[in-house]
């Protein structure tokens, strides 16, 4: 994960957890296809019909706002999405899309100057979001965050440490 | 030593350090692991990490609350999932369906002390700042984490001070100073941030009205709230955790008092922010965000169609006691529903003995079981599509309650009872005159 590229769609302030994935399926969806047919049906019921691979949500502020359901981070990397840049993200939010290696990019200046289609990239190698607009620099990710978006989220990497330190409690 | 704040002192003492300072990520070792009806898919992501014990049977917590009695064959798959993992690992703090919400559950058995650290899979777990604890939600995949390790890496986060001057006018409650705070500084107003309360205000209110304050405090968007616990929270506690393990009162209170964190003077505030109490009036959150907040009068006459009491923000008895103040003698208006969920078999208990149930199922009430109800949008009364709602609950965010086109009004209890009785959003004074 060095430079991500994608399509962007636009969304705007305070888009809660509700809106990314309702309440009424947390204990009912489990497969991650069905989980991903019903992302954002709430706030953009053509999002998962035409999301492809590699899209990039481009929001304002707190995103992901409200409950602390991992699965409105894992609804939307299973529909493909590879990254989200937000002017601010709701902080158990902004946890889990690390934990689960879909990348969170706090950059307000580049949220402001992207448009809705068109084909933008973030740069992990600069730390900059590229865009037709220009381009914004945003602040490093801190090691420990990097660490777990490298191995592809928190689980895949205890299971890598706890491989070397627990051999034996490996069924 | 450089003077520190409450969430400073509380990371480092989680984190077996001297000192820390905000801004650092840090190892934190929860005293508190807390899960609810998520319990299943977290036990599947631990199952994935190979591990074959919990590290600490004793410090994990699992209330089953979210969707209770199960609505549906799936939901009832789901609570038999979590009973066989509890078994298997022998967890001890395991609370069944209907003995009520999580952070009301944890607080009645003083599973959680003053000083301590609580992690939880549920957004709410902020609710335990009431006893001057730390508690900050997490998601799944770091409850797997910490069932296999005992540790999460936690940013020290910087810390807000808001200062309660005066003292709250008659029929304005902590609920409205919530929606002070998040109508004034929004529903971001306190991202990332541990937000400390002071004041002489907190110590006379009471112990229920202090819970809601952290509790909401989930709505802006805060890591953790805190209210520095004295006498009133000790004393609660240490009956409570006397039940539950047999020890003597004033050995618990001891042992409660010693933990006990209070920031130093001097400690660094990234934001300072005064309410004048005085001049609070009943206030409204309005469709569909917690940060909409208008005062009661702007909004009264509004047409509702159901009206919910109840959730881990307003479940509590003294929320049901003012309902009931403002609901006897008088009825549900017609064509309107009125639903009462008690925050737990506690709380439940306490309102047959004192009578409430039989008056406000006179005043045409439904009562539902101990649980999260219709909060999430589960079951046990949602409402139909294009409805208008007045609740007790902490968001309203679009589809929060089920449909999508649903408006949902935020108020304390006494204001969603009053507007049950005349069916327009209603200033709870005007009827109980
Ligand atoms: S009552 Fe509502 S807010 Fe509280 S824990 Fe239950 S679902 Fe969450």
């Amino acid at each position: 994960m060095t430079v991500v590229r994608g399509r962007v769609w636009k969304y705007g302030d305070n888009v809660s957890t509700d809106l990314i994935f309702p309440g009424q399926y947390t204990y009912t969806l489990r497969d991650p296809d069905e989980m991903a047919r019903h992302v954002l049906e709430n706030l953009d019921p053509r999002f998962a019909q035409e999301v492809r691979p590699g899209d990039i949500i481009v929001a304002g502020r707190n995103w992901g706002c409200g409950s602390s359901r991992e699965q409105a981070v894992t609804a939307l990397k299973h529909a493909g999405v590879s990254a989200i840049i937000a002017k601010s993200f709701a902080r158990i939010y902004f946890r889990n899309a690390i934990n689960n290696g879909l990348l969170p990019v706090i950059c307000p200046a580049a949220v402001e100057a992207i448009q809705a289609g068109e084909t933008v990239e973030i740069d992990l190698r600069t730390w900059i979001v590229r865009c037709a607009a220009g381009e914004f620099p945003f602040a490093p990710l801190s090691p420990t965050v990097l660490e777990i978006l490298q191995a592809g989220g928190l689980i895949p990497l205890l299971r890598q440490k706890l491989g070397v330190a627990l051999p034996e409690e490996r069924p | 030593m450089a003077a520190k704040t409450f969430a400073e002192k509380a990371l480092a003492r989680a984190a077996g350090r001297t000192a820390v300072t905000a801004g650092e990520v840090v190892d934190v070792r929860p005293d508190v692991v807390l899960s609810h009806d998520n319990t299943a898919a977290i036990a599947q992501i631990f199952a994935s990490l190979g591990v074959r014990r919990v590290w600490d049977p004793d410090r994990i917590v699992i209330v089953l609350d979210h969707a209770v009695p199960p609505p549906t064959p799936q939901h009832a798959q789901n609570h038999a999932e979590i009973r066989r993992f509890v078994q298997a690992q022998g967890l001890r703090h395991f609370y069944e369906v209907g003995r009520g919400i999580c952070h009301q559950v944890v607080s009645e058995e003083a599973l959680v002390l003053p000083g301590q650290v609580i992690l939880g899979a549920d957004s709410h777990t902020t609710h335990y700042g009431w006893m001057g604890a730390f508690g900050a939600g997490v998601g799944r995949s770091e409850v797997a984490a910490l069932w296999a390790t005992g540790e999460l890496w936690l940013r020290v986060p910087d810390s807000m001070r808001i200062v309660l001057r005066g003292r709250l006018p008659f029929g304005v409650t902590t609920k409205d100073l919530c929606l002070k705070v998040l109508g004034d500084l929004g529903a971001d107003g306190g991202l990332y941030l541990s937000v400390e309360f002071h004041g002489p205000a907190l110590r006379e209110w009471s112990l229920e009205s202090r819970m809601v304050i952290p509790n909401m405090m989930a709505e802006f968007g805060v890591k953790n709230a805190y209210l520095p616990p004295d006498d009133a929270v000790f004393d609660w506690l240490a009956e409570r955790l006397a039940r539950r393990t047999g020890r003597p009162i004033p050995e618990c209170r001891d042992r409660i008092s010693a933990g006990a964190l209070y920031p130093d003077p001097g400690a660094r505030y990234v934001a300072e922010h005064t309410v004048d109490l005085d001049r609070l009036e009943p206030l409204v959150a309005c469709p569909h965000d917690v940060d909409q907040v208008r005062p009661l009068r702007e909004v009264a006459g509004t047409p509702i169609d159901y009206a919910f009491i109840g959730t881990c923000t307003n479940g509590r008895i003294e929320d049901i006691a003012a309902a009931v103040e403002v609901l006897r003698g008088r009825r549900v208006a017609p064509g309107v529903r009125l639903l009462v969920i008690p925050a737990s078999q506690v709380v439940l208990q306490e309102a047959i003995r004192r009578g409430y149930l039989a008056t406000l199922v006179e005043a045409g009430a439904i009562i539902g079981v101990p649980g999260c109800g219709p909060c999430m949008g589960n079951h046990m009364g949602i409402p139909a599509p294009g409805e208008v709602v007045i609740t007790s609950m902490n968001r309203n965010y679009r589809g929060r309650m089920g449909p999508r086109d649903v408006g949902i009004y935020l108020a304390s209890p006494a204001v969603v009872a009053a507007s049950a009785v005349t069916g327009v959003i209603t200033d709870p004074r005007e009827v109980v005159g």
